[in-house]
């Protein structure tokens, strides 16, 4: 029982916590407390004040509303990341575990980790370096080594399960391996992907933020929170609040995905649903 | 002299009572059986003694260990006494060992852990240890990892880490459960043995009353967290007091009541069979294969149940799997119904027509789904599902007497003998002829296999069914089967009726399996025999 209202909590806080930036990630479309990029080098440096709620840059932009923005970036670049590696990377694990053993599953698992023997952020990097530093490209970079990953948890998770008599039991059902791979592996598996697709998700908001750090992901003045962390880093004796809302918003954002992650898992399980 | 006094044991976990006073006394070189049902509370009354409770239980009354007070002492105290003082045996040798650490050192752990000698006097005492549970020196060196033992040397040499400080009690939680029968009628004379020749008092907890019957001086039985019968194993067996000790004994062997009308039609026919897999090449070397399923033939007529007995790793399952057309066949042929051949690529209409039923009730259904859409997936085998696609799976569920409502239900919802009544209805829905049962009542509790046995029987009995029995419990085969075919090794070596076989069997292999079979002694449930 108290395991139960703790899990409670848990999903709670994560879905208040994703669900504010996403919140504050729509409502930047439609308002902010000022234009993001206007600046007012008068104003510049200020902490925060009733006018500026979380202060201002060093060219005097409102940081609140720099935030907000930023965080439409990093949320599109954490889903379309994810998109990606779940969109190949689920498909491509099932039909590796459905034909465990075979050439297929060889040359799919080989795929991966060759994927995984070069460091993805320098790749990335690479990536971004050839075809021109923007926000799509570091989308697609983060997004293709998200592939082996979800292909390997999928293709784990699946392993495990084609040895249960029930998937005997949909053989005998006259059922192949596509069809059984759909209806009794990937719902059973969704669980694993929930939580690896959480952690993914937090990963990729880290990446654009360290791609943006050094200056290869989203470009001025578009505003992102790796490079207001960047921008931050020569003025922290002067303003170091600069550092610490982006830092701030990082940090919660990935706490909150990840609580959220764990909870749906355990809502979406009909074995503890019932105890929760 | 008593060596372990338990009175009024109660233990509730998170307020949900799970022990109820239990009390009863062990004597020194006594065996003293601890007999139930799963859920009865047997193994719960171990990890009080021990100490070993989860989290959230609360203990209530007393339990001494020669004059030591076990409950409530302090974790410190009675870490200092298990392995020392009392000795405790897991039902799954293949997890009790650690895979990294080779057999001596694993042995020799317990006496440095308690500090009781050197590493190279650990080492020794762990050798004559493993010597006196019949792993030779010579054989069995201490640097054998437990990946190189089969599951019965595995099992002595937990014995031997559960011996090696000679501890007063020896606690064996289903020791002989996951084994195969000849290899549990010498694990069970060994541990008689070491009873005998150390003194020790063991603790029997197990759900096989001839197991008990043949090992334990005394006895208790278990329902619901209380001893329900206890006293001297003969005087127990014979009298049977209470209710439900009756209902336990009769279900145990329980032989339902059967009207078979075999007829000649042939409904399935293995002919020659070979099943054969690749093994691991070495560079240069010609393949080499290994044969799981080597030439078998066997005829299931129409009505008819015939049984396959053997032990793990004799071929039954892959045997059962062959025939199921779930895997293809590298020789010989399978056919249905007389003429259509069986393999991975048969036509669904004929798969409709071969079913079975196995052995996990709880790795047999998808958790996601609801009981009515798991019984219904056989339809997938029509061209289209038919239109009384729902009265069918009531019906179904019906038929194995649950209500058509459970249909709306998850399967966690289900006990094990409901959840192996659901997959009999899952097996039924296509109305097969064929059933192919893989070991399906060996998982569960005796009264509810008897009724399982039972509903079996009225269903070949109303729909004309044809039972491919696969099992290693040789009393179920006796109970349900009319031929039966023992398989060793890959190869039918005996074959006839049942009676014929099992009361007097031909081939040595047979022999072997009768004789290793635990019974209750003859007189011993006389009045049973009679009704």
């Amino acid at each position: 029982m108290r395991r139960g209202t703790r899990r409670r909590v848990g999903l709670w806080l994560g879905a208040v916590l994703a669900g504010t930036f996403v919140t504050m990630a729509l409502l930047s479309f439609v308002w902010t407390p000022w234009p993001y990029a206007a600046m007012d080098i008068a104003q510049k440096l200020r902490p925060p004040s009733a006018a500026h709620w979380l202060g201002t840059d060093q060219f005097g932009r409102d940081v609140a509303a720099q935030l907000m923005v930023g965080a439409r970036t990093s949320i599109a670049v954490a889903i379309v990341a994810v998109g990606i590696g779940m969109g190949a990377g689920v498909p491509l694990g099932l039909w590796a575990a459905a034909t465990r053993g075979s050439w297929i599953d060889e040359v799919i698992q080989r795929g991966g980790d060759l994927v995984f023997a070069f460091p993805s952020l320098v790749i990335a990097i690479l990536i971004t370096s050839v075809f021109g530093p923007s926000a799509v490209n570091a989308i697609l970079a983060i997004g293709i080594f998200n592939i082996p990953v979800f292909a390997r948890v999928t293709r784990g998770g699946a392993l495990s399960l084609w040895t249960l008599d029930y998937i005997r039991a949909a053989r005998l059902a006259g059922k192949r391996g596509a069809r059984i791979s759909v209806e009794h592996i990937l719902p059973n598996v969704a669980n694993l992907l929930i939580v690896q697709g959480t952690i993914q998700f937090s990963l990729g908001i880290l990446a654009e933020a360290g791609l943006s750090y050094v200056g290869l992901g989203a470009q001025p003045p578009t505003p992102s929170w790796g490079r207001m962390l960047a921008d931050s880093q020569t003025l922290m004796g002067l303003a170091p609040q600069l550092a610490l809302f982006p830092g701030l918003a990082i940090v919660l954002t990935v706490l909150g995905l990840n609580l959220l992650g764990d909870g749906l898992r355990d809502l979406m399980d009909p074995r503890l649903r019932r105890q929760a | 002299m008593t060596l372990l006094s338990v009175r009024d044991l109660s233990v509730a976990i998170h307020g949900r009572p799970v022990l109820n006073r239990v009390s009863f006394d062990l004597a020194p070189g006594e065996v003293f059986g601890l007999v139930g049902e799963s859920g009865s509370g047997k193994s719960m009354t171990a990890l009080a003694l021990m100490g070993l409770l989860p989290h959230g239980a609360e203990v209530g009354g007393q339990a001494t260990l020669a004059g030591t007070g076990l409950i409530g002492l302090p974790e410190r105290r009675m870490c200092g006494l298990r392995g020392r003082e009392i000795g405790l045996i897991f039902q799954e040798p293949m997890t009790a060992l650690n895979p990294m650490k080779t057999i001596g050192d694993q042995v020799a752990e317990t006496l440095l852990i308690h500090g009781a000698a050197s590493r190279g006097e650990a080492l020794r005492v762990a050798r004559q240890r493993l010597d006196r549970v019949g792993l030779a020196g010579e054989r069995f060196p201490l640097e054998r990892f437990p990946h190189e033992l089969s599951g019965g040397q595995r099992q002595r040499v937990c014995i031997a880490m559960a011996i090696a400080l000679r501890p007063k009690l020896l606690i064996a939680d289903e020791p002989t459960t996951a084994l195969d029968v000849t290899t549990q009628a010498q694990i069970l004379d060994l541990l008689r043995g070491l009873v005998a020749e150390e003194g020790m008092g063991l603790m029997l907890i197990t759900h096989d009353l001839a197991v008990v019957a043949g090992l334990a001086t005394h006895v208790a039985v278990m329902q619901a967290g209380r001893i329900v019968e206890a006293g001297p194993t003969e005087t127990v067996f014979r009298t049977r007091a209470d209710a439900y000790t009756r209902a336990l004994f009769a279900a145990a062997h329980h032989v339902p009541r059967r009207t078979p009308r075999i007829g000649s039609a042939p409904m399935l026919t293995v002919d020659r069979a070979l099943r054969r897999y690749p093994l691991a090449r070495r560079p240069f070397a010609p393949p080499r294969f290994f044969d799981a399923v080597k030439a078998v033939s066997l005829r299931l007529n129409k009505g008819e149940s015939l049984g396959l007995v053997g032990e793990s790793g004799s071929g039954k399952s892959t045997l059962a799997r062959a025939v199921l057309g779930l895997d293809p066949l590298q020789g010989g042929a399978i056919r249905l119904f007389g003429e259509h051949p069986v393999g991975p690529r048969m036509p669904d209409t004929l798969r409709a027509g071969l079913q079975a039923v196995f052995q996990d009730p709880y790795g047999s259904f998808n958790p996601r789904w609801r009981v009515a859409r798991l019984v219904a997936e056989p339809f997938h085998l029509l061209p289209a599902p038919p239109a009384d696609a729902a009265e069918r799976v009531s019906a179904a569920l019906t038929d194995v007497g649950l209500r058509p409502e459970d249909g709306e239900r998850f399967i966690h919802e289900f006990s094990g003998g409901q959840r192996q009544r659901i997959a009999i209805a899952r097996a039924l829905i296509t109305r097969p002829e064929v059933i192919v049962l893989d070991e399906a009542v060996s998982a569960l509790d005796v009264r509810v296999r008897a009724q399982i046995l039972d509903l079996l029987c009225d269903l070949q009995d109303r729909h004309g069914l044809s039972y491919l029995f696969i099992s290693h419990d040789l009393s179920v085969v006796r109970a349900i089967t009319d031929r039966v075919l023992v398989m060793q090794a890959g190869e039918i070596v005996e074959e006839g009726p049942t009676d014929r076989v099992l009361d007097a069997p031909e081939h040595p292999y047979t022999r072997d399996l009768v004789a290793a079979t635990p019974k209750i002694p003859p007189g011993w449930m006389e009045d049973d025999d009679a009704a």
